[in-house]
């Protein structure tokens, strides 16, 4: 295959297999909020890249101001991953309170309004944070690479957003599937009049989960400075990818989200090499339209008797 | 325990109900019977709160619950199994009944539903997608049940039942009243099971009483005659 030795193969499949794991792990990071937001309580949020974009620059913030304290240098990426999560989580509660509440029923009008808000929101960052590019200072424990062995080096900070991603899915599953607050998302998002019927608030289950999605991008936007850097469109590159993960993976199932990004970011990742990286994406939707059309659901679904 | 007074509905231009008055007794249960299209599903939906009344009001335990939301009124004492059930099909069967606990002061399903329908126990991990129409039914007046409801609203719950079941049902209803201290609304056209559980029977024709009896003293060919299309 183009001229490369069987040896030089494997290390290619390998450095590319784990650029591939990165990506997921952005991609399971957008996926999983959207997931919740999209796959769930059904609202296009066409915005939802945009709190990626507030998580990675309130990383960079948080990466200046460690910048005036030495002795915190070490440590605030942690901090500032947790930070990422309560700004685009309070962005996200108010969107849902001043605009999103108003268009449950109005899907149509929610993919305009959110469209209408992302460029909004990108014109916002533009003004507040330029229109260059940005980059966080990561901390030292993040630099460098892993050598498996010669010609095979695995960078620190893709196994890091790999282990956040991992943390983060759990601790999400955790929150829809084994606690009292998941299971009222779960029955409000399958039917909503019916979750009000027996005793659940549903506005304040719409509201709090729509933050949390938010939240999860901006965890995401953390996550994302570590493996490049900051602009005013840098979310907004992911949304397509993002929406196209979920509905692959089959809206509303967190397993199907996974093996979703997973083959999505392998298929771009390894097809990015040996081809141009627009052929990659060309010939990655060709397939997912493809298996689409066999398997409108996407690949996982729940089947129940209606 | 429960108090109608004077309560209008309407879609757009057409009221479905006009004017309605009435009460149903603590530990009563009452049904309302009619055709399809009478106003029975819309008088529910407005008495849950699920659909907007044009005027009236409505108090359990004399406490107004006029204007609140649906799940206000379900903390208030109010519980609704709806026509076609609504159970969530892809949570489990626990699941279902647990999402009744919200305004509950325990936090465990208790004995007594299970007691009452011992199915749902043994198919407590399943889906409740994936039960008959029969055990969907019983899943719903058990989730209605978990609440502890003050008020239970049933919307025609013998609805595309088999006979058996329906049998089931009307023992299962007469069952939670000697447990409970409940106060129970259903709306049938099904006069043998309305027989077997109510205590007094109302007509609605057009969103308006138009008759009423009680059970002791039933007048079938009447009620019978209003049923008939």
């Amino acid at each position: 295959m183009g001229g490369y030795s069987a040896s030089e193969l494997i290390d290619i499949f390998s450095m590319q297999a784990f650029a591939g794991i990165s990506l997921f792990s952005v991609f399971v990071l957008m996926a999983l909020g959207l997931a919740i937001i999209f796959g769930q309580m059904g609202v296009i949020n066409m915005a939802h890249g945009e709190f990626l974009t507030i998580g990675a620059y309130s990383t960079v913030m948080m990466s200046k101001l460690a910048e005036h304290f030495p002795a915190i240098t070490n440590v605030y990426f942690i901090f500032a991953v947790i930070a990422a999560f309560i700004i685009s989580f309070i962005v996200g509660y108010l969107v849902e309170l001043i605009i999103i509440r108003h268009l449950y029923k109005r899907p149509l009008d929610t993919l305009l309004a959110t469209w209408g808000l992302s460029l909004i929101m990108q014109q916002f960052f533009r003004s507040a944070f330029g229109p260059r590019e940005v980059s966080a200072v990561l901390p030292d424990w993040l630099m460098g690479s892993w050598s498996l062995r010669d010609g095979l080096d695995i960078p620190i900070n893709g196994i890091f957003v790999l282990g956040l991603t991992i943390v983060l899915s759990g601790l999400v599953f955790i929150f829809l599937f084994r606690s009292r607050w998941g299971l009222k998302v779960r029955a409000t998002t399958q039917n909503r009049i019916m979750a009000g019927a027996v005793g659940i608030d549903t506005a304040k289950v719409d509201r709090t989960t729509f933050a949390l999605g938010c939240g999860i991008a901006g965890v995401a936007g953390a996550a994302f400075t570590t493996i490049a850097s900051t602009g005013p469109t840098s979310g907004s590159l992911y949304i397509v990818d993002t929406f196209l993960v979920v509905v692959f993976g089959g809206a509303g199932s967190l397993l199907g989200t996974f093996a979703s990004a997973f083959s999505i970011a392998q298929a771009q990742s390894i097809l990015g090499f040996f081809l141009s990286g627009s052929m990659a994406k060309v010939i990655t939707l060709v397939g997912v339209v493809g298996i689409l059309m066999l398997r409108p659901e996407g690949l996982f679904t729940v089947r129940v008797r209606k | 325990m429960l108090k109608v007074e004077n309560l209008a509905v309407s879609y757009g231009q057409s009221q479905i109900i006009r004017d309605l008055s009435f009460e149903a007794k603590p530990k009563e249960t009452l049904a309302i019977m009619g055709r399809n299209g009478m106003g029975k599903t819309t008088l529910f939906k407005a008495l849950m709160g699920v659909l907007p009344s044009k005027g009236g009001k409505v108090a359990v335990a004399d406490k107004d619950v006029s204007g609140m939301p649906s799940y206000k009124r379900v903390e208030n004492g109010i519980a609704f199994v709806p026509q076609g059930r609504m159970i969530f099909p892809t949570l489990t069967v626990l699941e279902n009944i647990e999402t009744g606990l919200e305004t509950a002061k325990v936090k465990q399903v208790s004995d007594d539903i299970y007691a009452l329908f011992p199915v749902l126990f043994d198919m407590r991990k399943r889906k409740g997608g994936n039960l008959s129409g029969g055990q969907q039914q019983q899943l719903a007046i058990a989730r209605a049940l978990a609440s502890e409801p003050k008020v239970l609203l049933l919307d025609e719950p013998t609805e595309g039942i088999q006979p058996s079941i329906i049998k089931d049902i009307a023992k299962a209803l007469n069952e939670i009243r000697r447990m409970r201290d409940i106060t129970i609304i259903v709306s049938e056209q099904v006069l043998s099971f309305t027989l077997e559980v109510a205590d007094r029977l109302l007509v609605i024709e057009r969103g308006s009483f138009v008759h009423e009896d009680l059970r002791a003293d039933v007048d079938a060919a009447k009620i019978t005659a209003y049923l008939s299309v």
